[in-house]
């Protein structure tokens, strides 16, 4: 069983509350997403503690429920 | 990192991620990937032409699931320089379109693919 995009967004959004998230159902089955985050709060990190931040947010369904999930993080201009 | 009572492996990961330059571990072989993100992630080191050792986690349920305390990581494939997580494929794909792989591989004085 996959997790709908909104629900991945609304997950991001409750850890990260500035964040804006753009998820990309790749292969239109609810099961292959690409996520895109953007929040202040990843200045100054690195993209390992970046993505560890959104990994925390989604409650250890990623690699389980969330198999794929292509995430790329960036703090806002 | 895990303390090796709580993560039976650790102590064989460290070993690995100490004893190689660069290793990537992945599920499947480099010639034989079995996930889309492994596979992104040999295309980019063969890319690099860098020597990197590979472990396939589906061969190894302790390090399957011991790697990912290891790092506080939840995916695999996971990258190791020097001994350093650097990251999955996202990290790779974002960090080789922007030359800083490269770097990183040459910084580190990584031995060029035989």
């Amino acid at each position: 069983m996959g997790m709908a995009a909104d629900d991945i967004s609304a997950m991001i959004k409750a850890a990260l509350p500035d964040a804006e998230v753009t998820i990309t159902d790749l292969a239109g089955d609810g099961d292959h997403y690409a996520a895109h985050v953007v929040s202040a709060q990843f200045a100054g990190k690195s993209r390992v503690a970046q993505h560890q931040l959104v990994y925390k947010a989604l409650g250890g369904r990623m690699g389980g429920e969330l198999h794929a999930l292509q995430l790329t993080t960036a703090v806002p201009n | 990192m895990s303390d090796t009572s709580e993560n039976p492996a650790g102590a064989r990961i460290a070993e690995i991620v100490g004893g190689n330059d660069v290793v990537l571990f992945m599920k499947g072989t480099p010639l034989f990937p079995q996930c889309g993100f492994s596979s992104r992630a040999i295309a980019i080191l063969d890319h690099l032409g860098v020597e990197y050792a590979s472990v396939d986690v589906l061969q190894d349920m302790e390090i399957r699931q011991g790697i990912k305390a290891f790092s506080d990581w939840p995916t695999i494939p996971q990258l190791y320089v020097k001994g350093e997580f650097v990251g999955g494929s996202d990290i790779m794909m974002e960090m080789f379109e922007a030359g800083e792989l490269q770097q990183l591989m040459t910084d580190s004085a990584v031995k060029p693919a035989a």
